[in-house]
């Protein structure tokens, strides 16, 4: 059932440290263009320009300025940077020197959830090799005045601190709330300095196109998705795990890839994701189409929708950071839905209202986790009415 | 706790906040040793934490609610965490549950009498190609059926020599719940 391939990874034709040393032969600019070239979108399922960023980051005038690996993997379904972290940390080590390089940072953190804790010794090893090798810490690989070193801060088991400014905010010492942007990070972030949060593929991208070139990069996938991505792959099919694919690839295609043919849906991007139903399967992961963190959660024929939704809803009314009124009270009422929707005591009207709510919590909440807490249940509810109408009592579910 | 533990707890706790740059930075890191080692952060060390960084105690304890890993309640000596999230679910997840409140004797979110287990739900561990998963302090086990259930319980109870404290198995299975 497992069937996590690393050898036939792009990571794993990469040599570590190759890519730093090109890239340090280049001038900060020179970087920035090179990752401008490839259109590099973050991979943390948000994608964002990742050249946008460091050109924001980099032009800034401070002498302080960190790089932060977002390393808090919370998203229901995804675990492809447990596998990055454990295969390829030195690769993505690089490209957070490469960061620094590009912005001029000299302090790197890495962001570990708590969940990961297994994994700290294992990387606190990699970096203290690393120092030896002169990889890290004063001078970089001889190179005069380029001073940078990377330390390992814990998460402490909260979903929202995967968002970039809760993380920032958890690292100060805070609760991890999210802040009110702007300002943003790349000009007032980790104790007010200039810092880039990029997420664990992201940097591991980065040495990557550095060594094959931007065009390389650029050539696969799609106009406004471009390279190649990773899938964490779970659920009903037939081969689990972590799988490489060009962006762009339709769902049809990954689902013959994994052996999950004749599934009833797909769960894309998590729990914050969309259901796209087995009618739409001719629909493209993309950011411009169904964007994805990486996590793909196959739903086979027999599950039970309701179960899938409100199983999310649970997830999100414990995890809401309750900072904002949409998020904390709107999950709590949608998931009472789900309930009523369970026992058949839904009337349409009040479905309707509860997708009106919906749509208010999309955007009236502060972060990205409210904004997107509604998406599995108003796309459930729209694509599966039929199933989800009427329900007796006892009427039969997976189990 | 006597007046001596509690001085040497303070200055155990000055020193880490010092080794961590003396500046709120500090907090999470000290909490999450606090944590480890006393299986609970207490308001006595929220005080002691709060002095050192010149920061009001609510400040403190709203870290220490906010966060799941790290808390007020005292804990088992092993925190067993099962993921509930949808993959592990579709495992077989429930079943795991059913035999854990079995073996242990407790319910979800509750500590056992003699203070060894502590049971609680996970969100997403980030194991859902070989679920379903539970995490034991930072040790990760993956693919547990119910059968595995009693493996892991006793591979704990050997590993801190409280296997002797543990001759008689906790024998009461629970009621199937009310609801």
């Amino acid at each position: 059932m497992r069937t996590t391939d690393t050898s036939k990874m792009t990571f794993s034709k990469v040599a570590p440290g190759e890519g730093l040393k090109k890239a340090l032969t280049m001038s900060p600019e020179e970087i920035i263009g090179l990752i401008t070239e490839s259109r590099l979108k973050g991979r943390g399922g948000a994608g964002f320009p990742t050249d946008l960023k460091w050109t924001l980051a980099a032009a800034v005038n401070d002498d302080l300025k960190y790089v932060v690996c977002n390393a808090d993997e919370g998203e229901p379904g995804t675990f492809k940077d447990r596998v990055i972290l454990t295969e390829f940390a030195d690769l993505m080590f690089d490209g957070m020197t490469i960061g620094a390089r590009a912005i001029g940072a000299c302090k790197g953190i890495v962001y570990l959830r708590g969940e990961y804790t297994y994994l700290r010794s294992f990387l606190k090893n990699k970096l203290a090799e690393r120092r030896k090798d002169g990889l890290l810490g004063k001078n970089v690989l001889g190179h005069e005045g380029f001073d940078f070193d990377i330390e390992i801060r814990m998460g402490a088991g909260a979903y929202i601190c995967g968002e970039e400014t809760a993380l920032i905010e958890s690292l100060e010492g805070q609760r991890g709330e999210p802040r009110n942007r702007p300002p943003f990070p790349v000009n007032t972030g980790f104790m007010g300095h200039p810092t880039i949060v990029n997420n664990v593929e992201t940097f591991t991208w980065v040495p990557c196109i550095v060594t094959k070139g931007a065009k390389w990069f650029n050539d696969i996938g799609t106009e406004r998705s471009t390279g190649l991505k990773l899938f964490s792959v779970s659920g009903d099919c037939g081969r689990h795990g972590v799988f490489e694919f060009p962006m762009g690839i339709t769902i049809q295609e990954l689902l013959e890839k994994v052996d999950g043919t004749g599934a009833k849906a797909v769960q894309a991007g998590g729990a914050s994701g969309r259901c796209v139903p087995a009618c739409d399967f001719g629909r493209t992961i993309a950011f411009e189409d169904v964007p994805t963190g990486g996590s793909i959660i196959v739903i086979g024929p027999d599950r039970d929708m309701l179960q899938v939704a409100g199983n999310f809803m649970e997830f999100f009314l414990d995890e809401s950071c309750g900072q904002c009124t949409p998020c904390r009270e709107g999950n709590a009422k949608l998931l009472e839905g789900i309930e009523l929707l369970k026992a058949g005591r839904c009337s349409m009207k009040y479905l309707r209202e509860l997708c009106k709510l919906g749509e208010t919590m999309q955007l009236a909440s502060k972060c990205g986790l409210g904004q997107s807490s509604p998406n599995a249940f108003l796309s459930i509810v729209t694509k599966f009415k039929d199933e989800i109408m009427g329900r007796t009592e006892n009427v039969t579910s997976n189990a | 706790m006597l007046v001596s533990e509690r001085e040497q707890l303070r200055a155990n706790i000055e020193q880490r906040i010092k080794d961590y740059g003396n500046n709120r930075s500090a907090l999470i890191p000290v909490l999450q040793e606090v944590q480890l080692k006393y299986g609970h952060v207490s308001e006595y060390v929220m005080q002691v934490v709060a002095d050192i960084l010149h920061i009001h105690p609510v400040e403190v304890y709203g870290v220490v609610s906010f966060y799941s890993f790290i808390g007020h309640k005292q804990k088992g000596r092993f925190v067993i965490r099962l993921c509930r999230t949808l993959s592990c679910d579709m495992q077989g997840k429930d079943r795991l549950a059913r035999q854990l409140e079995n073996d242990l004797g407790i319910r979800f979110g509750e500590t056992t009498p003699d203070g060894n287990f502590t049971l609680e739900w996970a969100n997403c561990l980030g194991m859902c190609d070989q679920g379903p998963a539970l995490l034991v302090n930072e040790r990760i086990y993956t693919q547990v059926t119910p059968e595995t259930v009693h493996d892991i319980l006793e591979e704990c109870r050997t590993l801190f020599g409280v296997y002797a404290l543990q001759e008689k198995e906790t024998q009461c299975a629970l009621p199937t719940p009310a609801k």
